[in-house]
């Protein structure tokens, strides 16, 4: 079993043999890759140690305090999070050695295509055909709410390759090339008048059988693996008080008085309130796993947050009177990251009207903590035995 | 944030120890065993609410009246994480017992005042070991951050019909007044699980344990380690709530269906887990800061406070409401938690109260 010290002559010793000041910031994360202290988690050969997760820490700490340059995971979220641990999961050896290394490296950005017009929060029901042909599938259909599509080289993809099985069942899932002429990827403005996301049309899109992660139409639980990952993923750091949307809003409180009313008080420190037992919750849950006892409240974080932010940042732009009127800029842009605190005031307040529909609408997450946590029953349904061409759309 | 407003942050621990589960355990079944909601719906109209007997299986024999005292002056040398649990478990049940008048709130208003008077310490071995119950002579209702001393009588004294000595803050100092020679004039509370009384003790009836400023001290740190632990009996009775709603409503049918299965319950329930979430970690940090002697400890209460208060009325309200007509009926617990959770609101300074500490503690000043 690998641990904490073996981990940390590793780290030397990839230290030793490629120093960051002086290798090429590619060619150190390659080689670390190669030296299994990626993502130490993941098997030998395939930037991992076979080790326990929890020790990636040390080997992150190590390469911080040498300086070395990381894999920026941030840009690289949805291949990291969601791509890899899926490949991991049902590609074929062929498979996971063609993508993981330059997925982790960051050299191939990653997207999901899973979404539709027609397929939100029934993601099951989504309408992308994918026909066999030969070797190949041949993919139409439209996609929506990707991000990184414009900058992806791959995809991870959903699509119906069964009409006549109920939804859950003739679903398959693939790998798409997103260099293939049948892709075509338009920015999708939101709201807050930027585009960070996608809508993308396939036509006539060729993937190779051997693209294929499990078996044909099993791709709905394929897709679990994706959709558990995501959840896993996100958090785990500590938040200092007042570290999120509220302390942008106590700033303001405290350095303009000639803003203060009572009533914006009250509701102030309502939310404030609410944001730092939110944050005690989080820390809460953050020391749930690492005494490996999580429970469900990760569920709950995300809903939190999402009331919060809209809360916080909509009492902002009042708190601001004649300043709330204005808006920074409605420029159409792309960003490249997204950070839900940065910007105005008003920015924010547009924004965070996504956090409760993006990743599951907080309806949703609601049906979910009430049936999987509460054991309540679900309500009754009738579009799980339909065959998928027969259901109303 | 500014750092020169926000007190620095102590690293909290907000998970149950082994320890502390088994404790919920115990008291769990001695509530079960003996204190069910039919036993309490059966005394409450009574001269006593208290179940007899039921102080001493839980204060002397299981200790939990000592764990807030050091073994040395006769406690079990635990700390404010243990009793935590043991009101949520009083919470849960809505126990009526003097837990957190007596081996919290006065207790820890006399642990300071221990270590220099003998009589301090005497009676605090005496609390610590559940052989006398004491409580402090102010009203429920009294905020840790509240002017002191109050004027006789007092009113809403909290579990005064229980108590064998009456704790008094006076200018002059902290007396110790045995109840028989006090006036307890009893006053019908909205929470018939605790009792509320007029308390009037005689000038310079009693024995001085403590002077002016060291009474006052003694008095604040009492009420802040109540108004801390207070958020765990709320936590506990919101937990009970939102459990004996979900099975009410996995079980009552209406429309050839579970009304559990309507998403418009279910959202409410859902909501409730959540709120149950965030208790639940408010009243952890303030009992772990209480514990440690957090310099944080008067903010974070607060904090336990102005949430917790909030999530057990809301709990207790649709408990009552997604029971439907069962829920409105004297037969049913639910007004129990119900009428609980509405005094508990304004026990210990109320949700606005402590937000108004908060902002004080924190820099968020009101308009000027």
């Amino acid at each position: 079993m690998t641990d904490a010290a073996e981990l940390r002559v590793r780290t030397r010793k990839l230290l030793d043999e490629h120093p960051p000041a002086t290798t090429d910031r590619t060619d150190f994360l390659r080689a670390r890759f190669d030296a299994g202290l990626a993502w130490v988690h993941y098997p030998v050969g395939l930037g991992g140690l076979d080790a326990p997760r929890a020790l990636q820490t040390v080997v992150d700490a190590e390469l911080a305090a040498a300086g070395a340059p990381d894999n920026d995971p941030r840009k690289i979220g949805i291949g990291l999070g969601m791509a890899a641990p899926t490949v991991l999961a049902h590609g074929s050896d062929e498979v996971k050695e063609r993508f993981l290394r330059p997925l982790w490296v960051g050299e191939e950005v990653w997207c999901q295509l899973f979404s539709e017009p027609g397929a939100g929060s029934d993601l099951a029901a989504l309408a992308t055909r994918a026909v066999r042909d030969g070797d190949d599938w041949v993919v139409d259909g439209q996609k929506v709410w990707t991000s990184s599509a414009h900058t992806a080289r791959w995809a991870i993809l959903i699509a119906r390759t069964d009409p006549d099985a109920p939804k859950h069942r003739g679903i398959t899932y693939f790998v798409c090339d997103m260099t293939d002429p049948g892709v075509e990827v338009r920015p999708l403005r939101q709201i807050t008048g930027e585009a960070e996301f996608n809508e993308v049309f396939l036509t006539g899109v060729r993937i190779p059988d051997a693209h294929r992660l499990g078996e044909v139409g099993d791709g709905w639980r394929v897709a679990q693996t994706t959709l558990m990952n995501e959840r896993v993923s996100i958090g785990g750091a500590r938040i200092p008080r007042e570290g999120g949307m509220i302390g942008k809003a106590a700033t303001t409180w405290r350095e303009r008085p000639g803003l203060r009313t009572h009533a914006l008080h009250r509701r102030l420190l309502d939310l404030w309130v609410d944001a730092e037992v939110a944050r005690l919750s989080g820390e809460r849950l953050r020391q749930q796993l690492v005494a490996g006892r999580p429970g469900p409240e990760g569920s709950a974080m995300k809903l939190a947050f999402a009331g919060l932010n809209q809360a916080i940042s909509g009492l902002e732009v009042e708190l601001l009177g004649d300043e709330g009127l204005l808006y920074g800029e409605w420029e159409m842009r792309r960003p490249e990251l997204v950070d839900f605190t940065g910007r105005d005031a008003g920015y924010r307040y547009l924004r965070s009207k996504g956090n409760s529909i993006e990743g599951g609408t907080s309806e949703v997450l609601l049906n979910i903590v009430a049936e999987r946590v509460l054991g309540l029953p679900p309500e009754p349904r009738n579009d799980k035995d339909v065959a998928w061409k027969d259901l109303a759309r | 944030m500014t750092e020169t407003t926000a007190p620095a942050e102590q690293p909290l621990d907000l998970l149950y120890s082994e320890t502390e589960d088994d404790l919920r355990a115990a008291v769990r079944a001695l509530l079960t065993d003996r204190a069910g909601p039919q036993a309490v719906l059966g005394r409450i109209e009574t001269d006593s609410p208290y179940v007899p007997g039921l102080w001493k299986s839980l204060a002397a024999d299981i200790g939990a009246a000592g764990l807030l005292v050091p073994e040395k002056l006769g406690g079990q040398g635990a700390s404010h994480r243990e009793a935590a649990v043991v009101l949520e478990e009083l919470g849960r049940a809505v126990t009526p017992l003097p837990y957190l008048t007596s081996a919290v709130v006065a207790t820890e208003t006399l642990l300071a005042p221990a270590a220099e008077s003998d009589a301090a310490a005497a009676l605090l071995a005496e609390l610590a070991g559940g052989r006398t119950v004491a409580v402090l002579a102010v009203p429920l209702s009294t905020a840790p951050d509240a002017e002191l001393p109050l004027a006789e009588p007092v009113a809403a004294v909290a579990d005064a019909t229980a108590a064998d000595v009456f704790l008094v803050l006076r200018a002059d100092g902290l007396y110790a007044v045995p109840a028989d020679e006090a006036t307890v004039e009893r006053q019908v509370p909205l929470d018939l699980t605790r009792p509320l009384a007029v308390v009037t003790t005689g000038a310079g009836s009693g024995t001085r344990l403590a002077g002016p400023d060291a009474a006052r001290a003694a008095v604040r740190r009492g009420l802040l380690a109540g108004a801390g632990l207070l958020a765990s009996e709320q936590l506990g009775l919101a937990e009970w709530c939102l459990e004996e709603t979900v099975r009410y409503t996995r079980e009552r049918h209406q429309f050839n269906r579970p009304v559990g299965s309507f998403q418009a319950l279910k959202h409410r329930m859902a909501q409730l887990w959540l709120d149950l979430v965030g208790a639940r970690a408010a009243a952890r940090a303030a009992a772990d800061a209480l514990a440690t002697g957090s310099a944080d400890a008067p903010l974070i209460v607060a904090v336990a406070q102005a949430y917790c208060s909030k999530v057990a009325v809301r709990a207790a309200e649709e408990c009552v409401q997604l029971h439907g007509g069962i829920g409105m009926t004297w037969e049913h617990p639910a007004h129990l938690a119900l009428k609980r959770a509405k005094s508990d609101q304004i026990a210990l300074g109320s949700a606005g109260r402590h937000q108004d500490t908060i902002a004080a503690l924190v820099g968020l000043e009101p308009p000027s």
